[in-house]
């Protein structure tokens, strides 16, 4: 060990912040002992009492600056300067948190004019503080689950009578005056409004509309049980009326599991009184009821968009096309892959993070297939017995339950995903792999880039088996999201995934690669 | 006019309770958001909840 | 059948009105002996509450040790360490005697003391002269030079600033604080400004004294020579100002926060005398050169009567300079003040914080609100060394241990059921 130092004449600093620079200096595995001080008498005390006092130092004054060191390799000393040089000298860049108040009273004082409360608590406290919030004039956004029907129907009841949102519960996206909340992506300003009872549903509508050259006014979120005869509707009520009375609406699309009779007929009932043009996608439900009040059914989430935009500019709202390209293409490409495909691979699978996405596949692979199995299957029969372990057709709903214990939400991290394609792909009957990436505000910062690895994995388990495995992939987002949409697109294509622009489109491609040419 | 409506007309504002992620993705568009740093009465203990509410009015 | 929630408001209320009004005044430098009620020859008043002998930290031995060496009743350190566990000694809470002092706070029967009156309801508090950095008392150092320079402080620098004083007139302290608070200070951890004020207050008046140049100068020098040098000013001022407010039934208003180094306590207005205790906290910071966590000791002193009146880190945000001791950034301070109003009543009236907006300091620590938050009252203050005779060690932030607010909020309520009130 060597002592070194350096004084500093006429530098002064105050006593923290050479506090820090000692400790920084100190941290270092070449020093020994660190001492930045001015030369007071106490610090030459204390430096004294480390052994690194010395005549020169003595003579300083408290205009001084002490940098003294005991270290192994002396040649480092200027290093060390240069160091201490940068600490003195640096300004912090990061400005420093805002202030996060601990209550939802202290919150509101704060911030007075506050009109939006989003609330993504744990379900024993969420609905307490829902209540407040309402009280205080507030528009709600629940995102917390784990809320009793009869505390969702206080709320509900509470916010219909006094005019305001109450977004939930299970409500995770909602688009209001073109801010995207919780889950939800960055969609162009139009006069379409939408009135969601479901989230992936209602992202994959606004993200069509966007494709299609339309836009969005408002998003709202209704919560997924709002259709259920308890709640009977409340919401989506209050949602309709909201967007009749929007000037910059023009058309209306609601989106739904297919509700109870007497609950549609409410709903559709509050939409003829708006007098306002609407789509109407109780996704798999009854369109003759829809027609029957005069509004405009729809055969998938995507062709509810492609209808909603034709309304939107005037004109006739024809049925969306099965495919974007031309269907010659389209057989061109299935053939291409299915001529890869080894004799006994068959059967689809589907790793689905959104919900609704994967409840569409279900419902239009059932129309034209008939049945598939999955966590969440249209009828028991077809419900798996394990759900990890994938039979015949499958596709399953990786944001479910058993799925999301002790784990993120699929759109957030990927790796219950990652480990099915993985288990998915040591079964050589799979001839197809069939995936959404969902982008948008909410979701994972690199969803494609998370999967790409594992997918170029589970196509080489294939190939070394002398098989071929057909991935099919649909990028739910647009170029305005968060994440870098072309980049997320070529990632997959690099991967070797055929990617399709529709959630529909690329369960119809995927059908199409399993077995010969379907029937539209 | 329902207070809905309200909404659409002024500029939206937010408080953000729980998962912090939602108030930075809103900090991001240059919305102004409160993010409230929560946490249940009393730390969650039900004795000194129940001694709070005691002395709250009947 | 009472309003509770009603009631407590109402003590509360009045409680505030009473800190809010309090007028701190300056107004004579006398001896413990002859100022400080229930002060003997034999005892020894310490920070924080009442300790035996056998639970006291080092750095509170240490003082003990050192304070009576200086008296003259041990004549080596030794020998005082023999008299203090013979139980011959009446040790006692400075704040059960209308005092506070920083760090150890020992006081004694021959020391200089400031006394400190509340104009506005008469009612007077006290506290001993600050020794200045390094080895001093207060950290529990009780060498020959300790020893000296507290005989020094006896015989010369009380009396000259005792007789400036006279000359001077009584000084406002309210003022002092709420100019320091809008020059950089806090009044506990940062007092630079302050007794820069001091100095410029009294100088004149020191030099008018009857004493003799050497010693003026000393004076002089000695104040200049201690950043804080008006701490032991800032903290019976804001003890003379809470304790006008003790004893104010059914309020839930904090009047004292104090560490003795081995525990905590607290006593609230509608509990009277009743102290609450618990475990003191260590210190959260940075070290000086050659010390490093292993060499602390907890949290030790009356200076947190800072905190309790509004000022100290509750005004971290006029001093940001404080959170670089746990490697923050100006906006911390500005929010660790600002999270202080969830648990506080009022803001306060005389004392400012040019960052917030000129906002009120928060005021009136409510222990249902501390309890209800989770949210502790945050302190900033120095460390000693856990052995006697080093000194100080580093400085940072602190809490008092949820425990004493917990136990507090408990007894209010038990207090209410004898009532048959709650």
């Amino acid at each position: 060990m060597v002592s070194k130092w350096l004084i500093k004449e006429n530098s002064y600093y105050d006593s923290v912040t050479l506090m820090i620079i000692t400790k920084e200096i100190e941290a270092r595995d070449d020093v020994e002992n660190a001492v930045v001080v001015m030369g007071t008498d106490l610090n030459k005390d204390l430096l004294n009492n480390v052994g690194l006092l010395n005549d020169e130092i003595n003579k300083t004054t408290a205009n001084d600056l002490i940098i003294a060191v005991r270290m192994k390799d002396e040649s480092k000393f200027d290093e060390i300067l240069a160091k201490v040089d940068e600490l003195l000298n640096k300004k912090k860049s990061d400005a420093g948190e805002d202030y996060t108040p601990p209550t939802l009273d202290s919150a509101i004082k704060y911030m007075p004019d506050s009109n939006m409360v989003v609330i993504s608590l744990p379900g024993a406290y969420a609905a307490a503080e829902a209540k407040k919030a309402l009280e205080n004039d507030k528009h709600v956004m629940l995102f917390s689950d784990n809320v009793t029907i009869e505390q969702e129907k206080e709320l509900k009841e509470l916010a219909v009578s006094k005019g305001l949102l109450m977004m939930g519960p299970d409500c995770g996206t909602a688009m209001i005056n073109q801010v995207p909340l919780c889950f939800c992506n960055k969609v162009n300003k139009g006069n379409i409004g939408i009135v969601g009872a479901s989230g992936t549903g209602t992202q994959e509508i606004m993200v069509q509309v966007h494709r299609m050259g339309g836009g969005c006014s408002q998003v709202i979120g209704t919560g997924g049980r709002d259709l259920k005869k308890e709640i009977g509707g409340l919401m989506m009520t209050l949602g309709i009326q909201a967007l009749a009375n929007d000037d910059n609406t023009d058309v209306i699309v609601l989106v739904s599991k297919p509700p109870a009779i007497e609950i549609a007929e409410k709903v559709l009932k509050t939409l003829k009184e708006c007098g306002k043009k609407a789509v109407v996608d109780f996704i798999g439900g009854d369109d003759e009821l829809i027609r029957k009040y005069g509004f405009i059914a729809a055969s998938s989430l995507e062709d509810a968009a492609y209808k909603a935009v034709a309304l939107a500019k005037g004109e006739e709202p024809k049925d969306a096309p099965i495919f974007t390209e031309s269907e010659d293409k389209i057989d061109k490409l299935a053939a291409k892959e299915r001529e890869k495909l080894a004799s006994n691979q068959k059967y689809l699978r589907g790793l689905y993070s959104g919900g609704t996405l994967c409840d569409e596949t279900l419902k239009l692979f059932t129309k034209e297939f008939g049945g598939i199995y999955s966590n969440i299957p249209l009828t028991p029969e077809y419900k798996l017995e394990d759900n990890k372990k994938s039979y015949k057709h499958t596709a399953l709903d990786l944001g479910d339950d058993e799925f999301t214990v002790g784990r993120p939400h699929p759109m957030i991290d990927s790796y219950m995903r990652q480990q099915m394609i993985v288990k998915e792909a040591e079964d050589s009957e799979m001839a197809v792999l069939i995936m959404d990436v969902v982008l948008g505000y909410g979701s994972n910062e690199d969803p494609a880039g998370s999967l790409a690895d594992h997918i170029k994995l589970a196509k080489k388990k294939f190939a070394d088996r002398g098989q071929y495995l057909c991935v099919v992939a649909y990028v739910c987002g647009t170029k305005a999201d968060p994440q870098n949409y072309d980049e997320q697109v070529k990632k997959l294509e690099d991967a070797g995934a055929v990617l399709m622009p529709s959630n529909a489109q690329a369960i119809r491609f995927a059908m199409k690669v399993v077995r010969g040419v379907i029937k539209c | 006019m329902l207070k809905v409506n309200e909404l659409f007309k002024e500029e939206l504002k937010v408080i953000n309770m729980g998962l912090r992620s939602f108030a930075n993705d809103v900090k991001s568009q240059d919305v102004p958001v409160i993010h409230v740093d929560w946490r249940p009465v009393a730390g969650g203990n039900k004795k000194l909840s129940s001694l709070l509410s005691r002395l709250k009015s009947k | 059948m009472a309003n509770i929630e009603q009631l407590i408001e109402q003590a509360n209320k009045k409680a505030l009105e009473i800190i809010q009004n309090g007028q701190p005044t300056l107004v004579d430098v006398s001896t413990a002996g002859e100022a400080i009620p229930g002060m003997t020859k034999k005892s020894i008043f310490h920070a924080g509450p009442p300790c035996k002998w056998e639970n006291m930290s080092g750095p509170l031995k240490g003082a003990i040790m050192g304070a009576l060496v200086y008296e003259g009743l041990a004549k080596d350190a030794e020998e005082a360490e023999k008299l203090a566990a013979s139980g011959e000694i009446e040790f006692g809470s400075c704040h059960e005697h209308s005092s506070v002092g920083p760090m150890a706070g020992v006081t004694s029967y021959s020391m200089p003391v400031w006394v400190l009156q509340n104009k506005a309801y008469g009612n007077y508090s006290y506290c001993n002269m600050n020794e200045g950095l390094g080895k001093a008392l207060r950290f529990g150092a009780f060498g020959p030079e300790v020893i000296e320079r507290l005989k020094w402080m006896e015989k010369v620098l009380g009396p000259v600033v005792k007789e400036a004083i006279k000359l001077h007139g009584p000084y406002d302290l309210k003022t002092m604080i709420a100019q320091m608070i809008q020059m950089g200070d806090e009044g506990h951890n940062r007092n630079k400004a302050g007794t820069s004020l001091f100095i410029r207050e009294f100088a004149p008046y020191i030099v008018e004294t009857s004493f003799s140049q050497k010693d003026k100068v000393d004076v002089l020098k000695f104040m200049n020579g201690n950043d804080h040098f008006v701490l032991n000013l800032t903290m019976p001022a804001a003890k003379c100002t809470l304790e006008a407010a003790k004893g104010i039934k059914y309020s839930t208003i904090v009047y004292t926060m104090s560490r003795n180094g081995t525990e905590f306590g607290i006593r609230v207005s509608g509990l009277g005398d009743r102290w609450f205790t618990a475990q003191a906290n260590y210190i959260k910071g940075l070290y000086f050169p050659g010390f490093s966590e292993k060499d602390a000791n907890r949290d030790i002193g009356d200076s947190c009567i800072t905190e309790t009146c509004g000022y100290g880190g509750f005004a971290m945000a006029a001093a940001p300079a404080i959170v670089l001791f746990v490697g923050g950034t100006p906006k911390d301070a500005i929010n660790y003040s600002t999270s202080m109003y969830e648990i506080t009543t009022e803001e306060n009236k005389m004392y400012n914080i040019p960052a917030l907006n000129f906002r009120g300091t928060p005021t009136g620590i409510d222990i249902r609100k501390v309890v209800e938050t989770g949210i502790l009252p945050i302190i900033n203050t120095g460390m000693a060394h856990k052995d006697p005779g080093v000194g100080q060690v580093g400085a940072g932030l602190v809490n008092p241990p949820m425990k004493c607010f917990e136990d507090a909020l408990e007894a209010f309520v038990e207090e209410l059921e004898k009532e048959g009130l709650a």
